[in-house]
């Protein structure tokens, strides 16, 4: 076997707590699919026929019995349950399934939609032997108004610099801003090495990692590392050009200390692989170089080696903030070929429904209502004379007569009562808004004491008694 | 006609065996009855010389006369036989078409059959020993029986019919077939043109469960061009075939030496995919398929499988390391101090050489040639001159300006063909030529293993055509061949190998000793006997 796949799907979501309070992320419904549904499809399509899925005792009670979530996958899933308050990293995540792990491993995210062609990344882990090839993408601006948030604001992500060499394929300096103090620091041993780098900011990275078997064993001796993105992938490439991995060492010395248990256990020495003379060989009578102008062998001699494709056009999203997960919405039914409206949906003669909406399965679509640029979740109910646009409904929401939703995302089981106008809001799940109620760019999530609206008030305000004000500051919430 | 020689040899027959010889006789003119009623269906437009045979007396019924009727229809088939495969392996000549030459063909070949038949008894009648006859019989036979060698696949494909057949035996063997790509200049057309930007990898599954990953792994490095040069392809060809050794477990009611091998013609055949196999790859894997097969039935599987892993070790010792040592010693007795040696491109083996002599203080320079798209020259210019070989570095158009000052060149090979020709990258005929105008020595470098038996003798007929689009260049930020795929009358030519006629080259350096060109089909049945 060639590479193993394993999902990771115990992230919390932390940073759409609005829509993960209640349903945990990998069952987010994006385009009437779980979120899961997405990576899931991209490894069945290129061909995997297992998969290791990590994820919390909640979501996987919630596959096996909740018909509403269905995967639909031919692919055997083998899952992983981790204690959703051990705090694990993806890399302490890796560490726990180590004993599974029996060859390379291709580690994706839950969270990554895309139409990315997998065996590029692929390609160049196996051509260069590479020990890490990652998948990044141009980033996209997000266009479209986010509910709850007072016109467009940035909460200062913090940036990534990722430096890659003349040809665009090999990973030379990866940091996050939160990690420099003053400037991009780069050492003089790349420089000479590679005195072209083009450093790239505006990159999303996918969250999608080919690592050597090595690494993973690497990971289980070396237990302070959590985070495969945070810690792993820097690592990594600051190793690459560590005077320790290209000095020429005995290989026999180093089979012999296999057994140390120095904390820097070399990474090096589990790369090295048997009839290495002949690779050796190989590479000494191949005539091909990877760089040119200076005096030194491929690779410069070195072992470790990063690779990172980046795509230009295609979809590729990382579904954890709001925002990314109502683009990822409108973005999505590119991705599948099902039509538009499901057949088992009872949907009136009189209604308008737009060519980009999406009715769910068990839909029942009363006469004289509009629905443009939405999508409706399973087992919902419109009635008369309602018009939707730009939203997001999710299942077993009721929307009775003469609303109007405009720009706004109502979770599962909310119930939105007659007239109401709701614009560029979230609504919680389970929660009710009265009749004639016109909220604007507001978030309704319980537990807040008094969670309804009266008629006619569209305040917007920060309660401070709330519960969940800790959440971020632009909250806000109406009690 | 036919009776008379029948007469001719019975009159020696002792007289008291007439009684049985007329029933054994009876068997025989009904068994020749039966043949000659094949004949005459067979034969319809030969009315008279039939009717002679009809003419045989009754009485008269030597023994070696069955033998020539027997012979007769039998020998029908096979000159019958040998046009068939001629116009098959021949679909440049597009005209004749099977089946009309079939009936003028066998009618000669049947004339030509009685002759020889007539012959044969004649030649019975003098001698005594008439059983030797069945032997001597037997030996045209097999002279009228050509060994026919079909050509390749991969330079027939502009023939659909070929074409299909390789796809059906890919899809039998679950391996994709890789598409054409770009505009093929006319004169190639019959070979593959692949792009490097579509690999074969984007139609296999990711973890490939059919093809063993180190297989992949290798595709990918040849199709590439991380993994080039003859000899570096051999050895990586041969690494990949250890690690599926190792992990080759035999079937339940399978034999490895039978199982294995199936095991690795779809592999072969994705690499062949994946770029065209090299003449010195050829080799190793009749090699490898040899070892296994030769290994007995009984022996247990592990014992098996080290006894492999050690044969290819002791092939690539054997035929690349020690043969470049050898080669080099060769070699080093013709550089002499104050040499200017020419080398093209890069051949692993010249710069071993070249590496060798200088360590034995030897004190020469060299001229690097180099050429357009490969570039290659640039490693080989790297390596010399992290030993300390002062170089100079030139572009092939500049080689009869530099030549005046060489005293000798020494040139790599891909493959020494059975007539002498050396094949070897795009421009090495052209240094030769060059070379011979100004009556420098060639010295051309090759281990045995490379020798092929094929015989070629222009550039055409078999060659690998690389991505046309190599050959664009940006320069200042403008490609100016971007768009040839539109101008209608523009194509990209990127050919990889060139064969070189042996008045060029002087000497062949190989590691059985110095030999010339023509000897070379001298080497391989030395190497065939062996074997």
């Amino acid at each position: 076997m060639e590479l193993q796949a394993v999902l990771m799907a115990a992230g919390g979501g932390s940073r759409m707590m609005d829509l993960t309070y209640n349903t945990p992320k990998p069952l987010l419904p994006v385009g009437n699919k779980p979120l899961i549904w997405y990576p899931l499809n991209l490894l069945e399509r290129v061909g995997f026929e297992e998969v290791i899925v990590i994820t919390t005792k909640e979501v996987q009670k919630m596959i096996s019995t909740d018909p509403k979530v269905k995967l639909d996958v031919k692919m055997k899933l083998d899952l992983v349950c981790i204690q959703e308050d051990a705090d694990m990293g993806t890399a302490d995540a890796l560490r726990h399934i180590q004993q599974k792990v029996k060859t390379d491993v291709l580690v994706v995210s839950c969270d990554l939609i895309t139409d990315a062609a997998l065996h590029e990344v692929v390609d160049l882990f196996r051509a260069h032997n590479a020990t890490l090839s990652m998948l990044m993408s141009k980033a996209h601006e997000f266009t479209e108004t986010v509910p709850g948030q007072k016109g467009k604001k940035k909460t200062g992500e913090q940036r990534d610099f990722v430096g890659v060499d003349g040809t665009g394929k090999r990973l030379l300096f990866m940091a996050n801003e939160a990690d420099l103090d003053e400037g991009v620091v780069i050492r003089k041993s790349i420089m000479r090495k590679h005195p072209r780098m083009h450093i790239k900011t505006g990159l999303v990275d996918a969250h999608l990692y080919c690592l050597k078997k090595s690494v993973v064993d690497f990971l289980a001796d070396n237990k302070s590392i959590s985070s495969i993105r945070g810690e792993l992938v820097p690592y990594l490439v600051r190793k690459q050009f560590s005077k320790s991995t290209n000095s020429p060492k005995v290989i026999d010395e180093t089979h012999q200390n296999l057994k140390k248990n120095d904390s820097n256990v070399n990474l090096e020495i589990q790369i090295s692989s048997r009839d290495e003379e002949l690779l050796h060989l190989t590479q000494e009578r191949s005539c091909w170089n990877d760089h040119r102008g200076d005096m030194s062998d491929a690779y410069h001699g070195g072992r470790l080696r990063c690779y990172v494709h980046i795509m230009d056009e295609g979809i590729c999203y990382r579904v954890n903030t709001l925002a990314a997960y109502i683009e990822a919405n409108r973005l999505a039914p590119k991705l599948f070929d099902e039509p538009a409206v499901h057949p088992s949906a009872v949907v009136s003669e009189r209604c308008l429904i737009g060519a980009d909406s999406i009715i769910g399965a068990s839909c029942q679509i009363s006469d004289k209502t509009s629905i443009k640029r939405s999508t409706i979740g399973v087992s919902t109910t419109v009635r008369e004379k309602v018009k939707v646009t730009n939203s997001i409904i999710m299942h077993g929401v009721t929307i009775e007569e003469g609303c109007n939703i405009q720009g706004s995302v109502i979770c599962s089981n909310a119930v939105i009562g007659r007239g109401a106008d709701i614009k560029y809001c979230l609504v919680g799940s389970a929660q009710r808004i009265e009749p004639d109620a016109l909220p604007f760019e507001t978030l309704l999530r319980p537990p807040c004491l008094r969670s309804t609206l009266t008629p006619t008030s569209t305040h917007r305000s920060t309660h401070t008694q709330c519960l969940f004000k800790q959440l971020n500051r632009n909250n806000t919430c109406l009690c | 006609m036919y009776h008379r020689y029948v007469v001719v040899a019975l009159s020696r027959r002792k007289p008291n065996e007439g009684k049985e010889l007329t029933k054994e006789e009876k068997q025989r003119l009904r068994k020749q009855k039966k043949h000659q009623k094949k004949q005459k269906e067979r034969k319809n437009e030969k009315g008279p010389s039939e009717t002679e045979k009809d003419k045989t007396p009754v009485s008269l019924l030597p023994p070696p006369q069955p033998v020539a009727t027997q012979k007769a229809p039998s020998a029908l088939p096979a000159p019958a036989s040998a046009p068939i495969p001629v116009p098959a392996s021949a679909p440049f000549h597009s005209s004749p078409a099977p089946s009309p030459a079939d009936k003028p063909a066998k009618s000669k070949a049947e004339l030509k059959a009685e002759r020889r038949a007539r012959q044969e008894t004649d030649r019975a009648a003098k001698q005594p020993g008439s059983s030797s006859s069945g032997i001597k019989t037997k030996v045209p036979l097999s002279e009228l029986n050509p060994v026919v060698k079909r050509l390749p696949e991969h330079v027939q494909v502009d023939d659909p019919a070929v074409v299909k057949r390789l796809a059906k035996k890919l899809e039998r063997q679950q391996i994709p077939l890789r598409s054409d790509y770009g505009y093929k200049v006319s004169l190639f057309s019959h070979l593959h043109q692949y792009s490097r930007k579509a690999p074969l990898t984007q139609l296999l599954s990711i973890p490939s469960t059919v093809i063993h990953p180190s297989i992949v792994r290798l595709g990918l490095q040849y199709s590439q061009g991380i993994v080039a040069g003859s000899n570096a392809r051999s050895v990586a060809l041969l690494h990949a075939f250890k690690q599926v050794i190792r992990d080759y477990t035999t079937p339940p009611n399978e034999e490895l030496s039978r199982d294995l091998v199936n095991k690795l013609k779809p592999y072969i055949s994705f690499l062949n995919q994946c770029r065209p196999l090299s003449a010195s790859m050829g080799n190793a894997i009749k090699y490898i398929k040899k070892e296994i097969s030769n290994i007995p039935s009984q022996c247990k599987e592990e014992e098996a499988k080290t006894k492999l892993l050690t044969c290819i070790d002791r092939y690539i010792e054997e035929k690349i390391v020690l043969a470049a040592k050898a080669i080099s010693k060769y070699a080093i007795e013709k550089i002499s101090d104050g040499d200017v040696i020419l080398v093209y491109g890069y051949s692993s083996l010249v710069n071993n050489i070249l590496c060798e002599a200088f360590e034995k203080s030897r004190k020469f320079r060299v001229i690097v040639v180099d050429s357009r798209p490969r570039l290659e020259g640039r490693e080989a210019l790297r390596r010399l001159v992290q030993r300390g070989i002062s170089c100079t570095y030139v572009l092939i158009s500049a080689l009869s300006y530099i030549l005046p000052e060489v005293s000798k060149v020494f040139l790599g090979a891909h493959a020494l063909l059975a007539n002498g020709y050396v094949m070897s990258r795009v421009g090495t005929s052209q240094i030769a030529l060059v070379a011979r105008t100004y009556n420098v020595p060639v010295l051309v470098c090759c281990e045995t293993y490379k020798f092929c038996e094929r015989v070629q003798t222009d550039s055409f007929v078999s060659n690998e055509l690389d991505d046309p689009d190599d050959l664009m260049v940006t320069r200042k930020g403008k490609t100016q061949l971007e768009n040839w795929q539109d101008v209608s009358s523009l194509g990209l030519l990127n050919l990889v190998y060139d064969v070189t006629p042996p008045d060029f080259v002087d000497l062949v350096i190989t590691d059985l000793g110095m030999i010339p060109c023509t000897s070379v089909p001298v080497v391989l049945r030395v190497k065939n006997l062996d074997q």
